[in-house]
């Protein structure tokens, strides 16, 4: 049995406890005021002439992306018209200018926190799709893996609380992350009403989507409480794999769930962010995005608790499996990468290339790196057989994987709420150790609680005997090839 | 790979086979002469294959104008065989690679007759853009070579083009994986011939196998190597034929699920078709003992969770071109639109045949029941054809100006170049029943003793089974590998 060290629990309370005072801070130094906001306009742009010329460059392309921003709240373009129209540059102008850079400042704690906590719930949602598939397919490998990823969907549970609250937040308007939660955006004469997003309220709708965002989360929820639960249950059961069955049942109807969840929850969470802006494969690219990593981390964590002896049956051949999955995968995200991106440029319609207009202009560093880091990084580094079973290897791969799809989602969330103000700061960088150390906690605690071999699994024995043919095992003799 | 299986699976051989029954099973098609029932069926598929080329003949003579093409409506019919066929040769490649990525056993049974389907498949694929040239003798010019024709050449913004290179790749690659697999069993048939001619053949065709170790080395490697490349085929040669419907139907209309949905769908397809051919051949060619009820549950199996993948696009589709409030959206394939429109029975026939009646699959008596599986199978290869002609003709039919609005109907020339196409795969498919080893031989042999039924039951009982490859401690069970 593993023991969860004190060692590590302290490190992640100490990790949950800074990343907690990160998040308060980000979340008090928020202006809340127009003037205030205007003070920081007025502070960027008197700040050296680089900075100067940067923001020129900002709004300059404030200005090409014209387009996205009447798309992505189109109040704010028609207040500025009309604004135009009574008073040429006027006060107006910048007051609703300030408005607008008051809302993506105030965003900013909120969306930092909603980047990691996306991610951080993916990655435990995917590990446990991962684990419900493997289940179906009644594979033999990864049984000496199942107790790792049934311990690492333990975050499901912290982390679909938080989202929970960050949705009832969002409900009470406490953030304006989703703009069609604006005032009167549906109400006909307002100055708001937005006919576009007005067209859709049979699915943008605030009583909707708060349920819809309730109802994932407990499908998801109750399975993993669910095949936890029986998963133990196996271990002891020796009712001739009657539960085993049960398990491989409910897993199917997992799958079934889940497939059309995750879409769903794409277009409400993230989707939802650009109201104006759509695309057919948004939901299976967020599940590539999200595959990879909960892979990788399914590696990391395998590796961690091999090097702590708490793993014994698994073996090289096991780390080279997860691995090929995280090459296999990261080649199957840039498929959808691409698949999206071309269609979207080929046609060239400006309702939807603003999508990546926006992306592209102001953030072209982490659009363009994070292309690199998610393709070009594990092609590299993963290609060759040999480099697949070397834990150091594969860590070496995975974190560039992690960063690349961290900067994946974070480009997904920030221009929709925060534009031209995002940064790597204090609010994004606690919001990572926050839920780092939430994961911790989580995951290495529910390791400790069970057996880390599935005994009852009667596929055990085919993952323990499992051997690929062209893997040498470390520190084992020969005689077991 | 691993050589240890749990005993719960169930045994992929059935019956008390040893390793010269699997040589004499497999060999049995090749060296024995053919029943009636083969002739009746392969005359059938000649008189269509004939017809067929009739028809051809008569388009290409006469011209294109023979088809009930308009200028509104530039391509329908022909564009959906051809989506349709490239899209059945999908399994073939996805079994052969992916599930021997996958470390799949159950594979070997089926691998041999899906590659030779895929080759057929891309064959007939190949024909419709060749013939809609209307001067096929030109077909050449749409590779990007040199010429003295002035200002020719071929347009690299054209999904088109990259659908030339993509199939060509497709059918290189998957034509060089099946023969790789195909050596050391032709030249099991090599060794058994008795007939000089025969020999003469089968010994051209095994490229001079040995048998050494080394050949057997390489035949591995190559596998892998070849299942490495083929994989990320299966995914791209679809991919492209996709992008031929996301971005040049009507101007603007496209959707980025195209791709990856298309992949589905071909994979979907294809082993329907799979499921149609094995469940004919088994019974032709007596291989009850290698495909089973397990591989039919399998290949079921594949063919609900794709089925699902499609279904969970289609409602994307849907969803999303609702959501977009655009009125372009309105007259869609997947649409309010469509299903009143006058192309509503192809909308229903779509949906009836590849999400409702998949669904019966999840019983389990029907997914293990031969007969059902092969009717199953049928109504889905229905229903993928209309999903090609429902995007094509549909969204062609209402284009953005009223006065292009047009109705397609095929003429007798498009339906017999279809039915032509159907005879033609049959004529070869049931020639390779009659010449090459339908089941892998030597592969099969490798899980004999893990997966064979007799073997289980041994070690159930408790009685030593030694791992096949371990010739040299044949005491006890393995006396019958001996006469190999």
């Amino acid at each position: 049995m593993y023991q969860f060290s004190g060692k590590l629990k302290t490190f992640s309370l100490a990790l949950i406890a800074l990343g907690l005072i990160g998040i308060v801070i980000s979340f008090a130094s928020a202006p809340s005021t127009i003037d205030e906001a205007k003070e920081i306009i007025a502070h960027q742009s008197s700040h050296g002439d680089d900075h100067a010329n940067t923001h020129e460059d900002v709004k300059e392309t404030h200005q090409s992306t014209d387009a996205h921003h009447s798309q992505e709240d189109a109040h704010h373009s028609e207040v500025k018209k009309e604004h135009h129209v009574e008073t040429a540059h006027g006060e107006h102008h910048d007051d609703a200018h300030a408005e607008h850079v008051l809302h993506q400042l105030q965003n900013k704690p909120w969306s930092a926190l909603y980047v990691s906590l996306f991610f951080f719930l993916g990655i435990s949602l995917l590990v446990l799709a991962f684990y419900a598939a493997q289940r179906v397919a009644q594979s033999g490998w990864s049984i000496v893996l199942f107790r790792v990823m049934e311990a690492i969907t333990a975050n499901l549970v912290p982390t679909s609380i938080v989202m929970l609250i960050v949705v009832i937040a969002a409900a009470m308007h406490m953030n304006h992350m989703f703009p069609w939660m604006a005032e009167g955006v549906f109400t006909v004469g307002h100055e708001n009403y937005d006919p576009i997003v007005d067209g859709k309220s049979w699915w943008i709708n605030l009583p909707g989507w708060t349920i819809r965002s309730i109802v994932y989360l407990a499908i998801w929820n109750a399975y993993r409480w669910f095949i936890r639960k029986n998963s133990i249950k196996e271990d002891t059961a020796n009712d001739n794999n009657k539960t085993f069955k049960l398990n491989y049942n409910v897993s199917v109807g997992f799958i079934f769930l889940f497939m059309l969840t995750e879409s769903m929850m794409s277009w409400d969470w993230i989707m939802g962010l650009d109201p104006h802006w759509f695309s057919t494969l948004f939901g299976w690219y967020v599940l590539a995005s999200l595959l990879v990593s909960a892979l990788t981390v399914i590696a990391f964590v395998t590796i961690y608790l091999r090097s702590k002896g708490a793993l014994p049956a698994v073996n090289d051949s096991h780390i080279h499996d997860l691995a090929k999955f995280m090459f296999g995968f990261s080649v199957f995200w840039t498929y959808l990468w691409f698949a999206q991106f071309m269609l979207i440029w080929y046609a060239d319609i400006p309702e939807e290339t603003t999508y990546f207009v926006a992306r592209f202009n102001e953030y072209k560093l982490p659009f363009l790196a994070m292309v690199v880091m998610n393709f070009v990084f594990p092609i590299l580094l993963l290609l060759n057989s040999d480099f697949k079973s070397m834990p150091w290897f594969v860590l070496i791969g995975g974190v560039v994987i992690l960063a690349g799809h961290y900067v994946d989602i974070f480009v997904m969330v920030m221009p929709a709420t925060v534009g031209a103000q995002w940064s790597f700061g204090i609010p994004e960088f606690s919001a990572l150790l926050f839920f780092l150390g939430i994961f911790i906690y989580t995951v290495f605690s529910a390791f400790a609680k069970a057996n880390p071999l599935p005994k009852g699994n009667p596929y055990l024995e085919e993952s323990t005997h499992f051997h690929y043919y062209n893997i040498e095992h470390r520190g084992e003799g020969s005689d077991n090839h | 790979m691993s050589h240890y299986e749990a005993p719960i699976r169930e045994p992929l051989v059935l019956g008390d086979k040893s390793y010269h029954d699997i040589t004499e099973d497999i060999a049995k098609p090749i060296e024995g002469k053919a029943n009636k029932n083969w002739y009746i069926a392969f005359y059938i598929s000649l008189a269509a294959m004939l017809w067929g080329f009739g028809c051809i003949f008569y388009t290409v003579g006469t011209g294109i104008g023979v088809w009930g093409l308009s200028k509104n409506i530039g391509w329908a019919w022909d564009i959906t065989n051809f989506v349709w066929w490239v899209g059945i040769g999908h399994a073939g490649t996805l079994i052969s690679a992916v599930l021997l990525l996958f470390r799949q056993k159950w594979r070997m049974a089926i691998n041999r007759s899906a590659e030779a389907m895929t080759i057929f498949a891309v064959f007939q694929a190949g024909l419709f853009p060749i013939i809609h040239m209307g001067r096929p003798w030109n077909g050449y010019w749409v590779l990007p070579i040199p010429n003295q024709f002035g200002s020719l050449w071929v347009n690299f913004n054209s999904p088109l083009l990259w659908d030339v290179f993509a199939i060509s790749t497709y059918l290189s690659v998957s034509l060089v994986f099946w023969w790789t697999g195909l050596l050391p069993d032709f030249a099991t048939i090599r060794d058994r011939a008795v007939k000089p001619f025969q020999k003469k053949i089968y010994s051209l065709l095994s490229f001079g196998w040995s048998g050494r170790a080394k050949d057997w080395q390489r035949f591995e490697e190559v596998s892998l190597v070849l299942a490495g490349l083929a994989t990320p085929l299966v995914l791209s040669v679809h991919t492209i034929v996709s992008m031929d419907f996301a971005t040049s139907i009507n101007p603007g209309w496209h959707s980025t699920i195209f791709p990856p949905y298309f992949v589905a769908g071909a994979i979907f397809s294809g082993f329907a078709m799979v499921q149609t051919l094995l469940g004919i051949m088994r019974k032709v060619t007596n291989m009850e003992s290698y495909i089973t009820r397990m591989h039919v549950e399998y290949m079921n199996i594949v063919i609900i969770l794709t089925g699902g993948i499609v279904a969970v696009a289609y409602a994307t589709e849907f969803f999303i071109a609702w959501y977009t409030g655009s009125p372009y959206e309105y007259y869609t394939y997947l649409s309010i639109g469509a299903e009143t429109g006058p192309y509503g029975w192809a909308f229903w026939s779509l949906l009836i045949c590849n999400i409702f009646t998949p669904q019966l699959l999840w019983f389990k008596k029907i997914r293990r029941s031969f007969i059902w599986s092969f009717i199953i199978s049928i109504v889905i290869n229905i229903g993928m054809w209309f999903e090609r002609f429902d995007i094509i003709a549909i969204v062609l039919s209402k284009g953005h100006l009223p006065s292009t609005w047009w109705r397609f109907e095929p003429t007798f020339v498009d339906v017999g170049i279809f039915i032509g196409t159907i005879g033609f795969f049959f004529v070869l498919f049931l020639l390779y029943a009659r010449t090459f080893p339908v089941i892998p031989i030597a592969e099969m042999k490798t899980i004999l003793k893990s997966s064979g039924e007799s073997y289980k039951k041994m070690r159930e009982q408790g009685l030593p089974t030694k791992p096949a490859i371990n010739v040299v401690e044949t005491e006890g069970t393995s006396d019958k590998s001996t006469k190999e």
